[in-house]
């Protein structure tokens, strides 16, 4: 038989439909999961706002009146986690770095309110900054970053905040300024003003800075007690 | 993009190609897809010879040579021959209870392999039509008759059965009847492209008369029921194919058997396409040149692409799950909150690729069924298939190329004799 060359024609057209198809698809679901993560940082920017607002009556206010921040502190992981996993998975998607701009300046603010709340009320919660590199194939920081996705499940009273060090943010370059952090040395660590680089374990990060024991203390007493025998 | 996920999509691409090529075929040729359920009478019977190659088959092969004397056909009009090649076992013994049957004639020789079972058959036959039954198959009592009507057309000159899974009892096997069945549709397609690239030992019936134009069945690596197939395309003989003849098999039951004949299709398929490399891309040739083999080609690189694709995403995760667990422990609930979300479901363009390619499969598959049971039955065997299937074949597919690049010839009498072994 002789080969129909318009069907060979037809039927590329109809794959290259399909084709677009399957592509059409995974942008839907990508811009959707762009709009659930703006959604997420809309609201928290508005539990910033609203954090603020409160700190400011704080002068008038007894400190028990802080209330939310433990809600704050999961809404930063969720978004954390929902930016790392889609930074991976929707590559050349110009609005993961728009929206990690964005993530990080609310970390910024986030990070100056809780050190505000700590020296207004005592330590109330320990802030960790965690600066990494996507610049390179950096172990070391994948790693940091295990440890600190534990350290928070651990303690929910820790404040994660972790920023990226090639992100083209002038608030970000400040930080990185005040605290002398160098690309070559990532990952680097700030728990509780004190700098560390490298590649630090939960243990060494714990005997650091004897607060985060204090956190567990106060979330849960029985636990501790096992912990502290290890 | 990373050079993976390019060559993920160039070989998806293709296969889809392929198969939406294939569903075209079906939508222009449904009308013309037909099964019989009654018996059929034909308005004249013409004289079959089917030869019967043994090689220690001395627990199967009455059930074969029963099955064909069963068949709706004048019993003076159909002659048997059985071809001993030297078996090893009882064969000889067993097959003696033929000898006073008019219409079975018993030869034996040396151990050549089937192709020279099948030529002393060739030899002694003096039918219009010659077939062949491999010695672990049976026949529909109907399937002769079937296969005769489409012989009317004066330009076929040979016309493949539909060969299904006799009697599944492991998955394994029932895998591979699901994979049967999906082969009958696309073996029709090709049929009605005339494109069809092998036809199959059990039951395929060819006018005798082209063994006397192309000369009779080669060594071909193994795999003679292919040469034959693409020798006839050189020679531009059409090949049919008839849905409603229905030929049981015994799909191997394990891994070990099923990978050594997989293992002898693809490599003779590898061989038979390097020794007709002619029919390559020449539009003269038709569909053979420009579709079947190069389908054949991409599937076999695109699911060897696809072990060393899942190889990777699983070093790759492995790496990452060792690397967090000599950090930080090993928690399988860790991350469970993460999984539950269905944000972190992967909603990239590979799953709805992916997911397209499996629909075209099962479409497939439920058209081969329709075609073959009249009805389409959607079972859980489709995704044994899928299953078996995605994770053994790469391996036959790399065994067969490795043999293919060092020249390493399976062999059919070692299948049999790994049976016999087992048995």
């Amino acid at each position: 038989m002789k080969n129909d060359w318009k069907k060979y024609i037809i039927v590329l057209f109809i794959t290259l439909g399909l084709f677009a198809t399957a592509g059409g698809l995974s942008n839907f679901f990508a811009d959707k999961k762009v709009q659930e993560m703006r959604d997420i940082q809309n609201k928290l920017a508005t539990d910033i706002l609203s954090s603020e607002a409160q700190f400011a009556l704080l002068s008038e206010l007894s400190c028990d009146q802080d209330e939310g921040g433990e809600n704050l502190s999961q809404e930063l992981n969720e978004l954390a986690a929902k930016i790392e996993y889609s930074e991976r998975n929707l590559k050349g998607n110009d609005s993961i770095t728009e929206l990690k701009r964005y993530y990080s300046i609310l970390e910024i603010k986030d990070y100056l309110l809780t050190k505000k709340i700590n020296q207004k009320c005592g330590k109330k919660y320990l802030p960790i900054l965690y600066f990494y590199t996507t610049a390179e194939n950096c172990v070391a920081c994948t790693k940091q970053g295990y440890v600190l996705s534990a350290l928070r499940n651990k303690y929910p009273d820790l404040r994660v905040y972790s920023f990226d060090y090639n992100l083209d943010l002038s608030a970000l370059r400040a930080l990185l300024h005040i605290y002398k952090i160098e690309d070559t040395k990532l990952p680097a660590l700030i728990v509780n003003e004190k700098k560390v680089t490298g590649f630090h374990t939960i243990e060494e990060i714990e005997k650091l800075e004897p607060m985060i024991k204090k956190l567990l203390l106060k979330e849960n007493p029985i636990d501790t007690k096992t912990e502290v025998t290890q | 993009m990373s050079l993976f996920l390019i060559l993920f999509y160039t070989f998806s691409f293709l296969a889809v190609y392929v198969q939406v090529f294939l569903l075209v075929t079906f939508f222009e040729n449904r009308k013309k897809i037909f099964i019989r359920s009654e018996g059929i009478t034909l308005q004249n019977y013409p004289g079959v010879t089917i030869i019967v190659p043994c090689y220690n088959e001395e627990n199967v092969v009455t059930l074969t040579v029963d099955s064909l004397l069963g068949l709706q056909y004048p019993k003076d009009k159909l002659k048997i021959i059985i071809v001993d090649d030297g078996s090893k076992d009882k064969t000889w013994t067993v097959v003696q209870k033929y000898k006073n049957n008019p219409q079975v004639i018993l030869l034996k020789k040396e151990n050549g392999g089937k192709h020279t079972a099948l030529n002393l058959g060739l030899e002694h036959a003096t039918s219009e039509f010659v077939g062949c039954l491999d010695s672990d198959s049976s026949v529909h009592p109907e399937a002769l008759k079937r296969i005769i009507t489409f012989f009317d057309n004066q330009e076929v000159m040979a016309v493949a059965p539909s060969i299904i899974i006799r009697d599944p009892k492991n998955i394994l096997q029932y895998a591979q009847r699901a994979e049967y069945d999906m082969a009958h549709y696309t073996k029709k397609m090709l049929a009605f492209l005339e494109g069809i690239h092998v036809t199959p030992g059990p039951f395929s019936i060819f006018r005798k008369e082209i063994f006397e134009v192309m000369g009779p069945y080669r060594k071909a690596h193994h795999t003679e029921d292919q040469e034959i197939a693409l020798r006839m395309h050189k020679y531009g003989f059409r090949i049919e194919h008839c849905p409603d003849a229905y030929v049981y098999t015994g799909g191997p039951a394990s891994v070990p058997k099923l990978f050594r004949q997989r293992v002898r299709w693809i490599y003779g398929f590898i061989q038979n396409v390097r020794d007709y490399k002619g029919l390559f891309f020449r539009p003269q040739y038709g569909y053979i040149g420009m579709f079947t083999l190069p389908s054949g080609i991409i599937s076999i690189c695109g699911t060897m692409f696809l072990l060393v694709f899942m190889v990777n995403q699983l070093y790759n995760f492995v790496t990452r799950k060792i690397l967090q667990a000599q950090v930080v422990g090993f928690d399988p609930f860790a991350n469970l909150h993460v999984t539950l979300d269905p944000f972190f479901i992967n909603t990239r363009a590979f799953l709805f690729v992916s997911i397209i390619l499996y629909i075209l499969v099962i479409v497939s598959l439920l058209n081969g069924r329709r075609m073959i049971y009249g009805r389409k039955v959607l079972s859980w065997d489709i995704f044994l298939f899928i299953i078996v299937y995605t994770i053994l074949a790469p391996f036959w597919l790399m065994k067969a190329v490795w043999n293919a690049i060092f020249t390493k010839e399976p062999s059919w009498t070692l299948e049999r004799d790994y049976s016999l072994k087992k048995l």
